[in-house]
């Protein structure tokens, strides 16, 4: 959570807001957030950290865990229309690279921005050039994007 | 957000159009483990919920359906204090 809190300025200035949901009742949030998580961010967590003590949104989300009685970790995100654009799920032992949300971000506002006429290729990036899908581009996207 | 009075009850997240208490509702339309029939598809809707939440110092009550026309990162994980 610290590593999303380090890059919350550039998430907001997408225009993104962030909610965390764990298991955990709201008074442990606030010792968490207090005590360790303040220590390890430049402001602390500015978002609203959820509790999901019963599990009922990581069932209707996939990612409860009902023989430990927690949310796996799960990363959705979920567009303007609230439509879940792209989904992470990982068991507990291995981190989430925010980095990567970021890039998936900019790729599918891109693409909104462009009201699908534009595509984001395998390794996109921002700034590097999108593919516009058509009957031109069939048999030759080859010419125009190469695996690196 | 408006502030939420704070009691002794530990209150939780509900699905919005399910019951807080929906134990016989989950059971009735549920698939194997008991797991809801209700799955999150990319290119679906996201389920709309409210969850009680810890925001800058405050108890809140957050809404999913709140945050229309807004893009919403939802990070789930396994707990407070956990070391990853």
């Amino acid at each position: 959570m610290s590593a999303v809190a380090g890059r919350f300025d550039e998430l907001q200035k997408l225009g993104v807001e962030v909610l965390s949901a764990s298991t955990d009742s709201v008074f442990v949030h606030k010792m968490w957030e207090e005590h360790e998580l303040s220590k390890m961010t430049k402001s602390g967590i500015p978002w609203p950290m959820l509790s999901d003590g019963a599990g009922n949104l990581g069932k209707v989300y996939g990612v409860y865990d009902e023989n430990n009685g927690i949310n796996i970790r799960g990363r959705f995100l979920i567009d303007p229309d609230g439509v879940v654009q792209a989904m992470e799920v990982m068991t507990p032992p291995v981190g989430r690279k925010i980095g990567e949300a970021i890039r998936q971000l900019h790729a599918f506002q891109l693409v909104r921005k462009s009201k699908g006429t534009e595509a984001c290729p395998a390794e996109w990036e921002p700034g590097k050039p999108t593919l516009k899908p058509g009957p031109d581009l069939v048999g030759n996207v080859w010419k125009v994007w190469q695996p690196e | 957000m408006a502030e939420e009075p704070v009691g002794c009850a530990k209150p939780t997240g509900t699905v919005v159009g399910q019951p807080p208490d929906s134990r016989n509702e989950l059971r009735a339309d549920a698939g194997e483990g008991g797991r809801p029939m209700v799955m999150v598809k990319v290119g679906g809707k996201a389920p709309d919920f409210q969850a009680p939440a810890y925001h800058r110092g405050k108890f809140v009550n957050v809404k999913l359906s709140d945050y229309a026309g807004k893009w919403v990162l939802l990070c789930f994980y396994p707990g407070d204090f956990t070391f990853v």
